[in-house]
């Protein structure tokens, strides 16, 4: 049973690799084929580094990422502290169940839902080109918020309320108690938020492809009107350097919670 | 005074019910208004009618989702299993390595799935290599079917992982003490105890699996196409974006018809787990 179930975890595993160890091996390929493997090579990843576009895409993706992570974080936040004060009511759960309709929602839906608004607008306004970094930031900022939210949410619901109300007693005002005792206490939750939406924007394809035009690429659509072609290897190689990159960060933050659960033993 | 503040706290939510109202609620409103108007703003059922002639597509965009939203559960049930009983450690190292693959992009590892399926790729050479008739298998709907098992895979995993993670195993000993054999346990012990997790987990692959269309085209060959490949079209190629809302608008209506009789099959037990 226990070989068993071992040599059933390997395949499993080996299925989810499977793509990325191909790619990661032809990244090194002499030649452009992606099948044939005809010798070792880094003219992909110099290839890579020479490109202008590419770069042009990954650095617009992270501007992106980073700017929508940050706005959907702070609407997210104070979205959360508002709604919590809403208790029990018909309000509430209408907020609750708007909140989740772009994650229910299927991708392309929410993606054309919002080409839709933003050329209805931009057809009023007489704006030629509607779509481009403003409309990418609006979208990315709006399938962010529910994450956010909805992390945060529950992590207000079990701070202490006697601390805050202490805080007041004390003589704080209540913007103050609100930063120095119910701010702190939720602070992780946030950060997981943070997170949250920072990877799912990085990571966005389908209501960017939707939601963009065509001034401002990201790296999934440069992609993507990549692969419309015959890719060459160096997409492999980006691939392969995103991979790893990930890869480290994620040893990274898991080393230092692993020492950071550890510490409060020791004390 | 607490009243006041109270009040005040309230209004910080204020921000974002604009923000929903402006681009979560008003967003679906011109799907619905542009599934029933012309391209020059009047009002007709033409793009509602028109869509009987898509009955196929729909059809088996539900069909594939079902089969590999089937799969992937067989796949994850026992795989959340086996990493729910190792040790502490090790259950975090493999989940990691489960969620680490979703990190990439998923154009670029459908792509190379390409390289391995085709006719000439990977498997084909090998198993000529060891004197095997060759196997087509890109451009077929399995190959598509695979697609979408590879990509939602860790969807299905994850939200089961997460309650089997937490089961209290003293119940399972409780079942087997009472005589349950090996069978009995999963079946009435197990399984209704991950139900969550399953049902989060049948969620989150069937709705990208009905709506994808990028998997569609790459591995199928355009001879599979899908609803999302349909709407794709409307507004990439064709710009008619009334039948896209139209068919965006059924498209939504038929998810949220599966879930719900999903979530009457499962007894209610449906909260979202990640």
């Amino acid at each position: 049973m226990k070989t068993l179930s071992r040599i059933y975890t390997v395949l499993v595993f080996a299925f989810l690799y499977a793509p990325i160890i191909v790619l990661i091996v032809f990244s090194f390929n002499l030649s452009s084929s992606t099948i044939v493997f005809d010798g070792f090579s880094l003219q992909w990843y110099k290839a890579l580094i020479k490109d202008g576009n590419t770069l042009r895409a990954l650095y617009n993706t992270i501007i992106l990422a980073v700017s929508s992570s940050i706005i959907a974080t702070i609407l997210g936040t104070s979205a959360a502290v508002g709604i919590e004060k809403y208790k029990k009511s018909a309000f509430r759960s209408t907020i609750i169940g708007v909140t989740n309709v772009p994650m229910m929602n299927p991708e392309i839906v929410t993606g054309i839902s919002m080409m839709l608004l933003f050329v209805f607008i931009g057809r009023a306004l007489r704006i030629e080109s509607v779509l481009g970094f403003g409309t990418l930031l609006i979208a990315h900022v709006t399938f962010n918020l529910p994450y956010v939210i909805l992390t945060v949410l529950p992590k207000l619901r079990q701070t202490d309320k006697n601390l805050s109300e202490a805080a007041l007693d004390l003589g704080c005002t209540p913007l103050a108690s609100f930063f120095k005792v119910v701010l702190p206490s939720i602070m992780p939750a946030i950060i997981t938020g943070l997170i949250m939406a920072f990877t799912l924007s990085l990571d966005d394809f389908i209501i960017s492809y939707f939601t963009s035009g065509p001034g401002f690429q990201t790296l999934p659509i440069a992609i993507f009107s990549m692969t419309k072609k015959r890719i060459k290897p160096d997409m492999y190689a980006l691939s392969a350097l995103i991979f790893v990159s990930i890869l480290v960060l994620l040893i990274l933050y898991n080393s230092i919670q692993i020492k950071s659960e550890k510490k409060p033993d020791k004390e | 005074m607490r009243n006041q503040s109270a009040l005040r706290s309230k209004l910080v939510s204020s921000p974002y019910i604009l923000w929903a109202i402006l681009f979560i609620i008003a967003p679906m409103i011109f799907v619905v208004y542009y599934s029933f108007t012309t391209a020059s703003g009047d009002f007709t059922l033409d793009n509602i009618k028109f869509l009987s002639k898509y009955l196929p597509t729909f059809l088996r965009s539900i069909w594939f989702g079902i089969v590999a939203t089937l799969i992937c559960l067989l796949i994850a049930f026992p795989t959340s299993y086996i990493i729910s009983q190792k040790s502490d450690k090790m259950q975090r190292t493999l989940i990691l390595l489960v969620m680490l693959p979703m990190w990439m992009s998923f154009l670029i590892r459908t792509y190379s799935w390409m390289a391995i399926l085709q006719d000439t790729g990977l498997i084909n050479s090998f198993l000529i290599k060891i004197g095997i008739d060759p196997v087509h298998m890109i451009n077929t709907g399995g190959a598509v079917i695979l697609g979408m098992v590879y990509n939602f895979l860790p969807y299905m995993i994850m939200p089961i992982y997460s309650v089997m993670a937490k089961l209290d195993f003293s119940m399972i000993e409780a079942c087997q003490d009472l005589g349950g054999n090996k069978i009995n346990v999963i079946r009435r012990c197990i399984i209704p105890l991950s139900m969550p997790g399953i049902v989060s987990g049948i969620t989150m692959v069937f709705v990208p699996s009905v709506s994808t269309f990028y998997i569609s085209q790459k591995l199928g060959g355009g001879s599979f196409d899908l609803i999302g490949d349909v709407i794709e079209r409307q507004f990439q190629q064709s710009y008619n974006y009334n039948l896209g809302a139209s068919l965006s608008l059924v498209l939504m209506i038929l998810i949220l018809v599966c879930m719900a009789v999903m979530n009457r099959f499962s007894g209610d037990e449906g909260e979202m787990v990640i």
